[in-house]
């Protein structure tokens, strides 16, 4: 009984103590983030792993998120004898919730994980250690490079999970089952606003892209120096990003909507 | 500092993020007229548009010939005025009638065009001068409810 009251607050300590670690980190990444305009090679060197490996994957799953939201979307609405708003459905969707969402959590198991295992990996090969030795900040060169290139990323990689999203729509509505285009593009249109819309779902994409680079980086710097700790670092990454990227989107949501 | 291929790719993700947001804002969110084809315009006014929308499409015998281009309220005799872009390739006579349609009983808002007889056609900017109003589902109910009311007293 008091084994398990010991754990339960061992377990309250240590969450608490990171929180506090995670926010001076992230207070410490913008302060030091004056490297990464000094040094713009470092963050295109990060955009290209974080950002540009990233296309197929994003690209590939918007497409049959549109799809899958085309066909399921027409079979609910041909009942009600509404399919020509099919292209609202898809879009406002896509635009809404599911871009940003599903954008982010593929983000933080393609690249988040990478990051938390390279930095982890750095750490256990104690190469953060000798760039400290050698009066290198490691925050600066090696963390916020990487923060900054998965902020800037994310919004791009949800833009386009839309862009994709919506064609994957019109596929299947326009040019599989015989929608009217005009209808599909006029009633998304019509339906569709520039700001409460689109601006609000990349304003969510920015968000999630700072707590899912905040949560791979933190990850890989606060690992265990060994194979098991980058490996659980790893694990905790994705487990983590998933929920605070569900959670945020609830909050976000209920303010923005 | 030297280009490198990396920065090439940087440049290209860029690229299709600032394409993806304008695709989004332009053709998604707002309205941009990027019509293919040779089309010519028409006007038509009509005392109810009911639900018609711009972009609706135009239909004759169920074919799209065209789309709604801009609907506004005419200020001189307070009637719907309805500008209408059609394909060059079909040409209307003068008695041609406009209706509002609709698809299904809730579906979208079309313009249906019924070919006339006459041997002129209309050309650039003409009116349609025949025209009938949109089928308002509350003014249909409300004209049954009355004639259902008036039934008994008239049949005696």
């Amino acid at each position: 009984m008091f084994e398990w009251l010991r754990h339960l607050g061992a377990w309250t300590i240590d969450a608490l103590w990171k929180l506090g670690f995670a926010s001076r980190f992230l207070l410490a990444i913008v302060l030091h983030s004056g490297q990464v305009l000094l040094r713009p090679q470092l963050l295109i060197r990060e955009m290209f792993f974080a950002g540009v490996l990233s296309l197929i994957i994003i690209m590939v799953s918007g497409l049959f998120v549109g799809m899958v939201l085309g066909l399921q979307g027409y079979n609910t609405l041909v009942r009600f004898g509404s399919a020509d708003a099919l292209g609202t459905l898809v879009a406002l969707s896509l635009l809404r919730e599911l871009g940003p969402v599903l954008a982010a959590l593929l983000f933080a198991s393609r690249s988040g994980s990478a990051m938390t295992a390279e930095i982890g990996l750095m750490k256990a090969t104690e190469q953060l250690d000798a760039m400290a030795v050698m009066a290198v900040n490691p925050v600066a060169r090696v963390i916020a490079p990487r923060f900054w290139a998965g902020v800037l990323s994310l919004p791009v990689l949800t833009a386009l999970f839309n862009v994709m999203g919506i064609f994957g729509g019109y596929y299947v509505g326009v040019v599989l089952i015989g929608l009217d285009e005009g209808s599909y593009w006029a009633q998304m249109q019509n339906a569709v606003d520039l700001h409460d819309d689109v601006i609000n779902g990349l304003i969510k994409s920015v968000f999630f892209g700072i707590a899912v680079t905040l949560i791979a980086v933190f990850e890989g710097y606060d690992a265990e120096p060994t194979a098991a700790g980058v490996s659980s670092a790893t694990t905790r990454t994705v487990v983590t990003s998933a929920l605070v990227i569900l959670a945020m989107d609830f909050v976000l949501t209920a303010f923005m909507f | 500092m030297k280009r490198a291929t990396i920065d090439l790719w940087v440049g290209i993700f860029v690229a299709i993020g600032l394409a993806s947001v304008s695709f989004l804002s332009l053709k998604v969110a707002n309205l941009t007229s990027s019509n293919g084809g040779a089309t010519y315009a028409l006007y038509a006014e009509f005392d109810n548009i009911g639900g018609l929308k711009v972009k609706a499409p135009v239909k004759s015998s169920g074919v799209v010939v065209g789309r709604v281009t801009g609907i506004e309220l005419n200020a001189d005799n307070y009637r719907a005025r309805v500008s209408l872009a059609l394909d060059q390739k079909f040409a209307f006579s003068r008695d041609t009638s406009a209706e509002i349609l609709t698809a299904g009983l809730l579906g979208e808002q079309y313009i249906g065009l019924t070919q006339g007889g006459e041997e002129d056609v209309l050309k650039e900017g003409d009116r349609i001068a025949l025209t009938s109003s949109a089928m308002v589902l509350e003014q249909l109910i409300g004209k049954f409810m009355t004639s259902m009311a008036e039934k008994p007293a008239s049949g005696k």
